[in-house]
């Protein structure tokens, strides 16, 4: 069942680590695990966050030394001590945050390193040159001159990719390529992908994203907390066999129930504008309602609900809660309005990651826990551990850096903290973004009962099963306006794509 | 978990050993001959006195016109007479007055037994064996005079109360403009104009008292009063570099190096040119001068205010907020904190406690010097960063700085002590200070040597 039964076993394999283990203080990241990769295949790398995937990818690249274990490329071991030993082997490793100077050039990204000695006559022509062939190779071509700032993330990705193909890499990792990315331009990462292939190189693929998988993926290969679960051709899985693999369990909806009766309308929202990004946007969510905000990245969805939380400032429109207007200054005046916001960015927005957990839940409650100032560190450590009980947050105690959970439960403390708060109007931004399968579900869980208590939640998602799986109804958002809104009754994932692209202008709902 | 408890002993009191062995090393360099003139040496004394010598001895007591030794003349007189001795005098005052005091005794024909005094008074010629034996020629009743001291003992110099309080009296103002700067720089800033604020306090309150409360006149109260404008003032500094650092953008060391520049210049421009602008009020020395059970104002004032500090760092909102601010500020402001508010009142913070270490400096010297404080800027960071606060901000503990401030205080005082010269104690200052540094980041790898993954 392992990698052995690949078609291409009689091949000399591209890479081949094998019995790598990897431990740190206090947890085994990875157990005896095998790997192989044979030129001009896509192998993906599958498991929930905390699997090990990104553990065995840095040992691939040299960042971490493995306790046992070893790697052959092309058939030959390498010792793999450091980053540059990598990339000298024919490694090359596109991390999910690129390694690009902003104020260089594409061009001088992809040499960055290859200038030869520390002073030397830098041949722009040539590199421009090279540069160019490289593009073609990939099969886009990007601006050699533009800046890396000014550049699209796709465009960064690409860039990536040639400086890994510069250095002649016959082995590229991609973590997590397609998280940033549009719809249209995973398409276009598709294309490269299959490019990169046909070329011969080996590929590591690491997505979340099944349907990626199942478009792009040779073989898989499933990790599950540091263990090989197995490596089988791509067309002897299906999905929820992955999933199930994954976890370890069987889920048997992706999404759950709710039959949660949707009342009056709390939030309304009137002629929302601020510049370009967002224009005239009005919507409103019910009494128990979820209300998905759909549309490919850069529809200004976010921008819209910063607007909605005072983090940015609204340059016309209306906001009433409850029939209350209300002109928003700051987040702080917003929360006490009763409305919060679960940033997609957890780790930079959410949280403060050198401070505890606990620390992190009472930063906004401090009108309950400090009403005078000085902390009632109790009946704080009280109230978190009252919400930790009943959410399950995996934490070993309020002192836990925030720093140290895992991506669900940073999200679930985010949660705790505004519920602490007594938010009536909660806005998820990606809410299960870079969340496991698994602690999906629970997040998921967690959204149906808020909506049964009365709140009104709004869901910006850019993952259409998710909102098609969790809505009531669907505003849709195009280049800062609202295209239309939808009641998630009957309707198709490219009713929704139709309105987000517009490609076709129907309005209902 | 042994090793888990060896780690959080380094990581949090690391720099507490390291004061304790500078104090320990220190101690051993600077052990010498000491010769006690405290009362309790002078009760001693008299006790060995009559000891050895029985009751029946009459004793001149011996020693300097000064408030030290009037303490410790009277407890030997005291002493004496409780134990049923004779004082036959006391002299407080100089070799000339001894002599005096001695011949006219001598021609009064009181006998004299024994001299008491220190060892300092004790190395007066007046007191050496020939001039007593001349003096015993002379006047019959001074023929057998002998000259007792306290007994000396060896002991570490650096070790004594007067020594310590020294360090901390020295340190003082820049412990005390420590603390504003931790806050500010847990909130991830720096704030460079805190010397030349403490110059600009101690200028506005000599300006304050001479022209606006009365000069010589001005009572206790008008000097304090011309202390609280003066602190008042760089406060209100400290909330424009807040305001430029939150409203306008500009970074934190560029607000504060302009601050800093134009606060000495207005120094100089207030005092007139003068080098130091005279107080003439009497009552200048009301914050200084003032101590409690002995230990001196600035001492009380920079202890308690350390503690206060610390409680506000650890148990009042305020002091979550500081930290979140400067470990993330966009999560911050996302989870409600006042961001700006925060910001602002930091740097406020921090003028007011340099504005208060110009007021001491004022109170000190009776002056105000627009040239007070220099570089102390420098200093005061140094402290803050040998105490183990992260520049990069989020991090950092009142206690460390109170510790730093005391490392740097020790240093200074044991240098100077082993006669290390200014230029070289300059060199060896920077050096702890990449030390301190450098342990900071070797200690952040023990703690969590997957930081990089």
């Amino acid at each position: 069942m392992q990698g052995s039964d690949s078609p291409r076993a009689a091949d000399q394999p591209l890479l081949a680590m094998k019995g790598v283990s990897k431990s740190f203080p206090g947890v085994q990241a990875l157990a005896n695990v095998d790997l192989e990769l044979y030129p001009g295949e896509v192998l993906a790398l599958l498991g929930e966050n905390g699997a090990g995937k990104s553990t065995l990818i840095k040992i691939l690249g040299g960042v971490h030394t493995p306790d046992s274990g070893s790697i052959e490329i092309g058939g030959t071991t390498v010792e793999m001590d450091s980053p540059l030993t990598a990339q000298r082997a024919g490694v090359g490793i596109i991390y999910q945050e690129f390694n690009l100077v902003p104020a260089l050039s594409a061009r001088e990204n992809i040499f960055l390193g290859q200038e030869g000695s520390m002073v030397s006559w830098i041949a722009s022509k040539q590199e421009r040159q090279k540069a160019t062939a490289l593009f073609d190779r990939i099969g886009t071509q990007v601006d050699p001159d533009q800046l890396c700032r000014n550049l699209t993330v796709a465009q960064q990705q690409i860039v990536e990719i040639a400086k890994a193909l510069a250095l002649n890499a016959r082995i590229v990792v991609m973590d997590e390529p397609s998280a940033a990315l549009t719809p249209r331009e995973v398409e276009g990462l598709y294309e490269i992908v299959d490019e990169l292939r046909s070329q011969g190189i080996g590929i590591i693929y690491i997505s979340h994203r099944l349907d990626e998988i199942d478009r792009l993926a040779d073989r898989i290969m499933i990790l599950r907390d540091g263990e090989q679960v197995g490596t089988r051709s791509a067309s002897e899985l299906d999905r929820n066999q992955m999933i199930e693999m994954m976890v370890g369990r069987s889920l048997q909806n992706e999404f759950p129930q709710r039959d949660t009766q949707v009342g009056e309308d709390r939030l309304v929202v009137k002629g929302l504008s601020r510049g370009r990004a967002v224009q005239d946007v009005s919507f409103a969510v019910k009494r128990g309602e979820i209300l998905g905000l759909a549309g490919l990245v850069g529809a200004g969805r976010t921008e819209t609900v910063r607007l909605l939380f005072g983090a940015d400032k609204l340059e016309s429109g209306t906001i009433t809660l409850d029939g209350r207007a209300l002109i928003p200054k700051s987040p702080r005046q917003m929360i006490g309005n009763g409305i919060c916001l679960l940033t997609e960015d957890r780790k930079n927005q959410g949280l403060v990651l050198g401070l505890s957990v606990q620390e992190n839940f009472g930063l906004p409650n401090m009108n309950d826990f400090a009403a005078a100032g000085f902390i009632a560190k109790k009946s704080e450590t009280t109230a978190f551990a009252k919400y930790v009980e009943q959410m399950t947050i995996r934490v070993t105690g309020g002192s836990q850096l925030a720093a140290t959970l895992s991506g669900g439960n940073q999200q679930k403390l985010v949660l705790a903290k505004w519920l602490q708060r007594n938010a009536e109007v909660i806005i998820f931004d990606e809410p299960t973004r870079g969340i496991d399968v698994g602690a999906k579900y629970e997040i998921y869980q967690l959204l149906n009962e808020l909506v049964a208590q009365g709140k009104a939640i709004i869901m910006i998602s850019s993952e259409l099963p998710e909102i098609l799986g969790m809505s009531d109804r669907i505003v849709v958002m195009r280049e800062g306006q609202v295209a239309g809104c939808l009641v998630n009754e009957g309707i198709s994932q490219e009713d929704i794509m139709r309105l987000a692209t517009g490609s076709e202008a129907t309005i209902a709902g | 978990m042994k090793s888990r408890l060896l780690k959080t002993l380094l990581v949090d009191y690391g720099m507490v050993f390291v004061l304790l062995f500078l104090c320990v090393l220190i101690s051993l360099l600077t052990i010498a001959d000491i010769h006690p003139e405290d009362p309790g040496a002078g009760r001693r004394l008299a006790g060995l006195m009559v000891e050895k010598y029985g009751k029946e001895i009459n004793v001149l007591i011996v020693a300097r016109n000064i408030d030290a030794d009037k303490e410790f003349a009277s407890a030997i007189e005291q002493q004496l007479i409780d134990l049923g001795a004779t004082v036959v005098a006391t002299e407080l005052g100089n070799p000339r007055s001894v002599r005096q005091r001695m011949e006219k005794l001598g021609a009064d024909s009181v006998r004299i037994d024994m001299v008491a005094t220190h060892n300092f008074s004790s190395k007066w010629n007046v007191l050496s064996d020939d001039m007593r034996k001349t003096m015993g020629a002379s006047y019959p009743s001074l023929k057998n005079v002998k000259v007792v001291r306290p007994p000396s003992y060896r002991w570490p110099t650096f070790l004594t109360r007067q020594n310590l309080i020294s360090i901390l009296n020295q340190n003082a103002p820049v412990a005390i403009m420590a603390i504003g700067m931790t806050l500010v720089i847990i909130t991830a800033g720096i704030d460079l104009s805190v010397g030349s604020l403490m110059a600009l306090s101690a200028v506005v309150s000599a300006v304050c008292i001479q022209k606006y409360l009365g000069a010589a006149q001005a009572s206790g109260f008008s000097v304090m009063l011309a202390f609280l404008i003066a602190m008042l003032v760089c406060a209100l500094c400290g909330v424009f570099a807040g305001i430029m650092i939150t409203a306008f953008k500009v970074p934190p060391f560029v607000a504060t190096l302009g601050l800093m520049m134009v606060a000495r210049g207005a120094s100089y421009i207030f005092a007139g040119g003068a080098d130091a602008l005279k107080i003439e009020a009497e009552s200048i020395d009301v914050l200084y001068a003032a101590s409690i059970l002995g230990i001196p104002s600035q001492i009380v004032i920079m202890v308690v205010l350390f503690m206060i500090a610390h409680v506000v760092m650890s148990h009042t909102s305020f002091g979550r907020y500081v930290y979140a601010v400067g470990g993330n500020q966009t999560a911050a402001r996302l989870s409600g904190v006042p961001v700006v508010a925060v910001i602002i009142a930091v740097y406020a913070i921090c003028g007011l406690s340099a504005g208060l270490a110009g007021a001491l400096d004022a109170s000190h010297f009776g002056t105000g010097r627009p040239k007070a404080g220099e570089f102390y800027e420098l200093q005061v960071i140094a402290a803050v960063v040998v105490g183990g606060t992260s520049l990069m901000g989020g991090e950092g503990k009142m206690f460390g700085t109170f510790v730093g401030a005391l490392i740097l205080g020790v240093i200074q005082n044991g240098l100077n002590m082993a006669g290390v010269d200014s230029y070289r104690q300059m060199v060896i200052y920077g050096a702890l200070i990449l030390v301190a540094v450098l342990i900071d980041q070797l200690k952040k790898k023990v703690i969590n040597p997957t930081a990089a993954g």
